[in-house]
């Protein structure tokens, strides 16, 4: 028997509003996990934004040969307490490094101390009632403000707030990350060809296979302590080092370039190996002609992903002891070394409310950093994905 | 299943263009029926003086014919019968436990167009495949059987499949042109087996190779864009001309002109006759006019078997089998 529209619509109605209901199910998910990051990253910049910022006063600074001295002495006694220690240490150093100084007064900006600094920026701190009301009229004239803060970025850690930056920790970071990428790089994309283009479909291999994947879901702070007695116990490679790091670091994420690179080269379609195959190409030709060309967005994408993951990795860094106190920044694979979420974690556990600031600073910089990359490995994604 | 050996002993004895096809075809016929009660039951055996009444009653005609030596029922009497391009004997290969083709023989003339026609999923392809070593690359396959080419065992382990993809090219199914410019698709495989060298020797041989397969025209103004960025039917005759660009000695067609209006298809069947002179063409097809206009040798597949292997235009006149000739004249499905 034949149905007229009107019979279909009524019994349509009820699927309809299925669909209309699911939809709104999936939708308040969505807006739910919006909510979520935009708290977290609201939260975030709020807390850290301050961080690049730092309160600064112009003041008399008199280079005596007293002062070289007892460097507290070049400032106004009112002051002492208010300007930074670390300008206080440098000033011997300044007079050595430029004769001419001495015997002159100028007026100049110098870094205020942490309280100062939280005091400008409304928060509690630890300044007497007559500190406050000399800052109060430093503002008035000018004389003090907050201002870009430049040391964030330029100097390594310090036990004084306001001196306190990432450069140390970013050194690490790119160091570990570099050896990192030196190694799973080439044996991640080398081991994927293997395994997808030339191994015969055996049981060995598909043992290997599944330990490769599984390896992928191994928590991390396990790498930590494999790395802790293979690398640093067995081999004696230099503990806390970029070195150590990133050999740890390169066990995890050797597996998800694997994996991904593996993805890359199952997705190109057989139909061009075979036009390959056809032609007479060797095998190798094949991969290295046709195959890899037209993956390699994907092998890029997955290992920018793998490294942007490497660099937020913090528990197996800190098993092999990458948290180190590293005031002076360094470039050596060998020294000691910290890195951006080692760093951000010891800020975390200090109690000093300035150092919160810079907690939330650094993870700004770190997610930054990760944000770029990941957007990134879209970009390449976008930009060399062909049809065929 | 086997059959008894008996073709190979008369038509051994039989010189190409000795025979008038008519008398071959009746001996054919003739012998043939001789082993009836073997294949067939209930068919009543042929005899000599009927075989010349083609247009008779189908049981008049034997069920399946496997010419076990691998040569064609009747000789094509225009073209040169003096060297075998390939010759599959014995030829078993399973999928898995599927037997796709099934003690196949048969003999590929050089500088003939040989077509293969038959229902879909009868073993064309697979067998087109076995023909460049190309069911390698199928895991599940399994070949059992010679295929002698150049006095060399394709099937042995000793060849080497690059040489022989060297001198045996394929047209896929589907057009699969490399993900490349249109000039990369046609200059890549040369330049590879060093067979072109400079810019200049490149750009000739892309040129004549674009024009063999009816291309050039439609593509000269952009040789740089990518080969993908055509349409199916352009992009099949992009491949062809990669598999001329290489000079085989074989180039095996798989259902060439399946995507193809008729003025390519045209051009591609000119092409295969043209080439026909300096290669040996294999071709699969499901086109029945195409078989006849192109094709020198003709051979009809049905279920992994051989079931008649003829000269052309015999094959589509006066068919020895029963089920080519349902086939042929669209009474199979
Ligand atoms: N890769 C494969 N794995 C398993 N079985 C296969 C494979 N390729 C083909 N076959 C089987 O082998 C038989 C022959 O297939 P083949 O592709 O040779 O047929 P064909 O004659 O070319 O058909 P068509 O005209 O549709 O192209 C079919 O039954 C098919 O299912
Ligand atoms: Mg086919």
């Amino acid at each position: 028997m034949a149905q007229s529209f009107d019979d279909i619509t009524k019994q349509l109605g009820k699927r309809h509003r299925r669909t209309r209901r699911l939809k709104l199910t999936c939708m308040a998910a969505m807006v739910l996990s919006a909510v979520f990051l935009v708290v977290f990253l609201g939260d975030m910049v709020n807390r850290g934004w301050s961080a690049f910022q730092q309160g600064r006063m112009q003041i008399e600074v008199s280079y005596t040969e007293q002062s070289q001295q007892m460097p507290l002495t070049a400032v106004d006694e009112q002051y002492r307490q208010l300007v930074s220690r670390g300008f206080f240490r440098q000033i011997p150093q300044r007079m050595e490094a430029d004769p001419e100084l001495l015997g002159t007064t100028r007026t100049q900006w110098v870094i205020a101390r942490s309280s100062v600094d939280q005091y400008l920026k409304g928060r509690e701190n630890s300044l007497s009632e007559q500190q406050r009301q000399l800052i109060d009229r430093m503002v008035e004239q000018g004389n003090a403000k907050l201002a870009f803060n430049t040391t964030f970025f330029t100097t390594g850690d310090s036990r004084m707030a306001e001196l306190a930056g990432i450069l140390s920790a970013a050194l690490g970071t790119l160091l570990t990350i570099i050896v990192t990428m030196a190694i799973c790089f080439p044996i991640g994309v080398m081991t994927a060809v293997y395994l997808e283009e030339f191994a015969p479909d055996n049981r060995f291999t598909r043992l290997i296979e599944v330990n490769i994947n599984n390896l992928a879901a191994v928590p991390s702070i396990l790498f930590g302590l494999l790395g802790l007695a293979i690398f640093i116990s067995f081999f004696g490679v230099p503990r806390s080092s970029p070195l150590v790091g990133g050999l740890t670091l390169s066990l995890m994420t050797l597996p998800m370039i694997i994996i991904s690179t593996r993805a890359a080269l199952r997705s190109v379609p057989d139909s061009i190996r075979h036009a390959a195959f056809g032609v007479g190409c060797t095998r190798w030709q094949v991969v290295s002609d046709h195959v890899l060309p037209v993956s390699i967005p994907g092998i890029l994408t997955g290992s920018i992903i793998g490294l942007a993951q490497a660099m937020g990795e913090t528990a197996p860094l800190i098993i092999v002891g990458m948290v180190a106190f590293m005031p002076d920044p360094s470039f050596s694979l060998t020294q000691a070394a910290t890195v951006l979420p080692a760093q951000v974690y010891s800020w975390a556990s200090l109690p000093n409310q300035a150092f919160q600031e810079k907690t939330a600073g650094g993870i700004l910089v770190l997610l930054a950093v990760l944000i770029t990359l990941n957007a990134a490995a879209v970009l390449l994604r976008n930009r060399f994905e062909r049809r065929w | 299943m086997k059959q008894p050996n008996t073709m190979s002993r008369q038509a051994d004895a039989i010189s190409p263009g000795t025979v008038e096809d008519s008398e071959h075809d009746a001996m054919y016929k003739q012998e043939h029926s001789d082993r009836e009660g073997v294949t067939n039951t209930g068919e009543s055996p042929v005899r000599p003086d009927e075989a010349g009444s083609q247009g008779a009653t189908d049981s008049n005609k034997p069920e399946r014919q496997q010419p076990s030596n691998g040569e064609p029922v009747t000789r094509n009497t225009k073209v040169d019968h003096d060297s075998i391009s390939l010759s599959a004997s014995d030829l078993n290969l399973w999928y898995g436990d599927h037997q796709a083709l099934k003690s196949l023989s048969m003999k590929v003339y050089a500088n003939t167009v040989t077509a293969l026609i038959g229902p879909s999923g009868c073993g064309k392809s697979t067998f087109l495949r076995c023909l460049n070593r190309m069911n390698d690359l199928i895991p599940s396959a399994r070949v059992e059987g010679n295929i002698e080419m150049d006095g060399r065992n394709v099937n042995s382990k000793d060849m080497d499949v690059v040489a022989l993809r060297r001198r045996v090219g394929m047209v896929f199914q589907n057009p699969n042109p490399f993900p490349k410019s249109i000039f990369e698709n046609v200059a890549y495989a040369p330049r590879m087996h060093d067979i072109v060298g400079g810019r200049a020797e490149q750009e000739e041989l892309v040129e004549k190779a674009l024009r063999d397969a009816g291309l050039w025209d439609e593509v000269k103004d952009k040789l740089h864009q990518p080969g993908t960025s055509l349409s199916g039917g352009q992009q099949q005759r992009l491949c062809i001309a990669r598999a001329v660009a290489l000079r085989p000695d074989v180039i095996l067609m798989d259902e060439p002109t399946s995507a193809l209006d008729p003025i390519s298809t045209a051009t591609i069947e000119d092409l295969m006759v043209r080439l026909r002179e300096e290669f040996t063409i294999v071709v699969v097809t499901h086109n029945m006019q195409q078989a006849a206009r192109v094709a020198d040798y003709t051979s009809f597949f049905h279920l992994g078997e051989i079931i008649e292997y003829n000269d052309t235009t015999t094959l589509f006149e006066k068919p020895a089998t029963r089920k080519a000739e349902d086939y042929i004249t669209g009474r199979y499905g």
